[in-house]
């Protein structure tokens, strides 16, 4: 049973007053009181009475929305907190409507050992305000050798397996992992990519990279994986999980598999979603990060895929850097972009708002799609159900870069870029996680 | 001088076709003071040109450090190899160090993409672009551009055959930019292994998979074969002995008329026969005399109009050669 960490605190008793209320997989979308008792959702309805010690949020004209769930984060817990820790990951997930998010293992050491996954979880229980859960390593130092002891770690609460950060070279050692995952019910989540292909590239190969002289690498370098790792999941019967997936052809092969009943999930990130190689002509080593930013076809096959249901979640791959690890010449630099405070904004000002995914799918493959991945309870915004949702001015207009970072590092690839929408409180396992109603003062509160 | 319009030469995009008409003639007007017998002007006395190079290098950082000397700058040179960046110094720590100096101007050479658009961020110095990984060595296309001009006395239409190793060059991604720039035709010649994918649409050349197409060119402009930059197993050529034999420039291959240029060093005996390199064809030696000629002028080019629109006369001090 995946185990999910926060630090305890007070629950919550908070009655949200004459919101929007959001929820597309609930059929909710009605304007209403919100009544949070005990850490609990306890009543929607209208004109809902306080009682006592329950704190009023005036919220007309802001929007509910169920908390959003990240498969896909660096917490860089263990040994990585010069780039981030629990305790700012997470505040930088409530920031951005997030309750639950997922932590990659490719730390120092690499969460490859019961005792490691454990000091990890400890960690989070101490320090994070959002859900925390963190996926274990499929092979040993992230080797691509030898399995974890895959049942221990399912025992202590694994979300899931992965050698996030690199790929799984052995078609042999993939399949002995799928063949361990299938009786534990937990999917192997997968950065797919043929290192062969990849080897000194530093962005997509294309037009781009050509005039550039940067070295790049071909989209069929993730492909190619992707359709091995599809046909051994068919084989095995078992579960893949296709992270950031960043190519047209990749897409093709998933929605090909989906046909033929293959168990597969996959991601796309707000990035591939928003951006194109050619943000890399300005040499900025914030636009570089693995798998690096293709062409507008694959960006627009990323967002058919959304529409199609053959991609099902959003992910931040949240990476975050320390500044002297990018700003270097690009070359130089480390892979990785930050992500979990721009997610939502961004793809409401590039995407929803100009028309090409309508809110339905995005809330959607911010919450419902990863839940189903990864076998964790959906956020819902239902009665009974525990809080876990966040409070939003849909319409507040800023500009990246232009605001604090909750996250400990800053190299996020939108700087400069609008942004759309702005989580005011969020409330992750039936707590405050997140609460700045400073933008824009509300009556009470 | 606001630092958003403080003049560098990053790339051959800094520079329009009168840009390089202009720094082109300034170059041959330095061409006597190198012939004279005491080889020296005062126009850059009291200026600091900072030479940096983090490759190897021994034309472009000898023809930089004395085309500053020419110019009577005062100069420093910093080789990476010896210096604190053995050390672990971070290149933005390097460039803060050498910018307390007040340089005037810095010159840079950098194995990495970027490295002198960081260094124009970081320095209050003009910035001249020695080469930067694969992207840029403007001055290399300026000499060769120079050399050109000199030989065939025009650069309207001059067909050139840009042949071999294109993928890790950035004297071809310099030279096709800057050639196009100044109305020459340009096609590729080389295996598709060392030729990137789509760059005939991205930079606007036609692109040949077949030697023969170097029979067109009025210059067949030979790249040197880089090995340093290919790792081993890559296979980007299966052997330099069938390189050699299939797109190597040899005398055999050359029509009269035909003039073969190379940036250097040569390797002879894979992509330049001995017989092509020592020929009266072969230009290599001129461009290494344009090499002077053209960075000085680049250097009193950013010295005397230091910030776009602004021109600043520095004339009086040149002595004798007088170019307009």
């Amino acid at each position: 049973m995946t185990r999910l960490a926060l630090r305890r605190s007070d629950p919550a008793d908070l009655l949200i007053r004459g919101a929007r209320l959001y929820d597309p997989v609930e059929g909710l979308d009605v304007t209403a009181d919100l009544l949070v008792k005990s850490g609990e959702v306890a009543q929607i309805a209208d004109a809902i009475l306080p009682g006592d010690g329950v704190r009023v949020v005036e919220a007309r004209g802001r929007t509910v929305l169920p908390g959003l769930v990240d498969p896909h984060v660096h917490l860089r817990v263990p040994g990585q907190e010069y780039k981030e820790d629990c305790a700012t990951g997470s505040a930088a997930a409530a920031q951005g409507g997030y309750t639950t998010i997922l932590s990659m293992p490719n730390t120092d050491p690499a969460i490859d050992a019961g005792a490691t996954l454990e000091a990890a979880l400890e960690r989070a229980e101490t320090d994070a305000v959002v859900q925390v859960g963190f996926l274990a390593a499929v092979s040993v130092g992230r080797a691509g050798e030898t399995l974890v002891e895959m049942r221990d770690l399912a025992d202590r609460g694994a979300a899931g397996f992965t050698d996030d950060g690199s790929p799984i070279p052995s078609a042999r050692l993939m399949r002995r992992a799928l063949q361990y995952a299938r009786p534990l019910g937990l999917p192997i989540a997968l950065h797919e990519e043929e290192p062969s292909l990849t080897k000194g590239g530093h962005m997509h190969e294309g037009a781009v990279s050509a005039a550039l002289g940067i070295g790049g690498w071909p989209g069929v370098a993730e492909t190619l994986m992707v359709a091995r790792d599809l046909r051994l999941a068919e084989l095995e019967g078992a579960h893949i999980h296709l992270q950031h997936l960043s190519v047209r052809g990749s897409v093709e092969e998933v929605a090909r598999a989906r046909e033929r009943g293959v168990r597969v999930s996959c991601e796309a990130t707000p990035h591939h979603l928003v951006l194109t190689d050619e943000a890399v002509r300005s040499l900025d080593s914030n636009v570089k990060m693995n798998p690096p930013l293709a062409t507008e076809d694959d960006r627009r096959a990323l967002i058919e895929g959304l529409r199609s249901g053959a991609i099902d979640c959003i992910a931040t791959d949240h990476a975050p850097h320390a500044i002297h690890e990018k700003e270097v010449p690009f070359e130089e630099a480390a892979f990785g972009v930050t992500g979990l405070e721009t997610a939502l904004p961004v793809l409401l000002e590039e995407l929803v708002e100009p028309g090409h995914l309508p809110l339905d799918t995005v809330v959607r493959a911010m919450t419902t799609g990863p839940c189903d991945a990864f076998g964790l309870e959906r956020p819902a915004l239902r009665v009974g159900a525990p809080a876990n949702l966040a409070v939003w001015d849909l319409e507040f207009p800023w500009v990246c870069g232009e605001r604090p970072w909750r996250t400990r590092s800053a190299n996020t690839c939108f700087g400069g870029r609008r942004m759309r929408g702005l989580c005011l409180l969020t409330i992750a396992g039936g707590m405050v996680a997140h609460e700045d109603w400073a933008e824009r003062p509300m009556g009470a509160a | 001088m606001g630092i958003a319009t403080r003049r560098h030469l990053l790339g051959m995009a800094d520079l329009d076709p009168s840009d390089v008409e202009r720094i082109l003639e300034t170059a041959a007007g330095f061409e006597d003071v190198v012939e004279r017998d005491v080889k020296k002007v005062p126009t850059l006395r009291g200026r600091t040109v900072v030479n940096l190079f983090y490759e190897s290098s021994t034309r472009t950082s000898s023809s930089f450090e004395l085309a500053a000397k020419r110019l009577s700058a005062d100069t420093v040179s910093v080789k990476a190899a010896g210096s604190s960046v053995d050390k672990g110094e971070s290149l933005k720590d390097t460039i803060r160090t050498l910018n307390a100096y007040r340089p005037n101007i810095i010159v840079i050479r950098h194995p990495h993409i970027g490295a002198a658009q960081l260094t124009a961020r970081w320095s209050d110095a003009h910035v001249v672009n020695a080469g930067d990984g694969k992207h840029q060595h403007p001055t290399q296309c300026l000499l060769d551009l120079y050399s050109i001009k000199k030989r065939l006395g025009r650069l309207e239409d001059v067909k050139v055959a840009i042949v071999g190793d294109v993928l890790h060059s950035r004297v071809a991604r310099s030279n096709i930019e800057g050639f196009r720039m100044m109305g020459l035709d340009v096609t590729l010649v080389g295996p598709p292994a060392l030729i990137p994918p789509g760059i005939g649409e991205a930079m606007g050349v036609r692109v040949a998979d077949d030697p023969a197409a170097m029979a067109e060119a009025d210059v067949v402009y030979v790249l040197r074969m880089q090995h340093e930059r290919m790792e081993p197993g890559q296979n980007f050529v299966p052997s330099l002995r069938e390189y050699a034999r299939v797109w190597g420039v040899s005398s055999r291959r050359l029509r009269p008329g035909q003039i073969v240029m190379h940036p250097g060093p040569m390797n002879r005996g894979v992509e330049i026969a001995p017989d092509v390199a020592d020929s009266g064809a072969s230009l290599v030696e001129h461009q290494v005399e344009a090499g002077l000629v053209v960075r000085m002028a680049v250097l009193y080019d950013l010295m005397t109009r230091p910030s776009i629109g602004e021109v600043i006369d520095l004339r009086e001090r040149t002595g004798e050669w007088g170019a307009a």
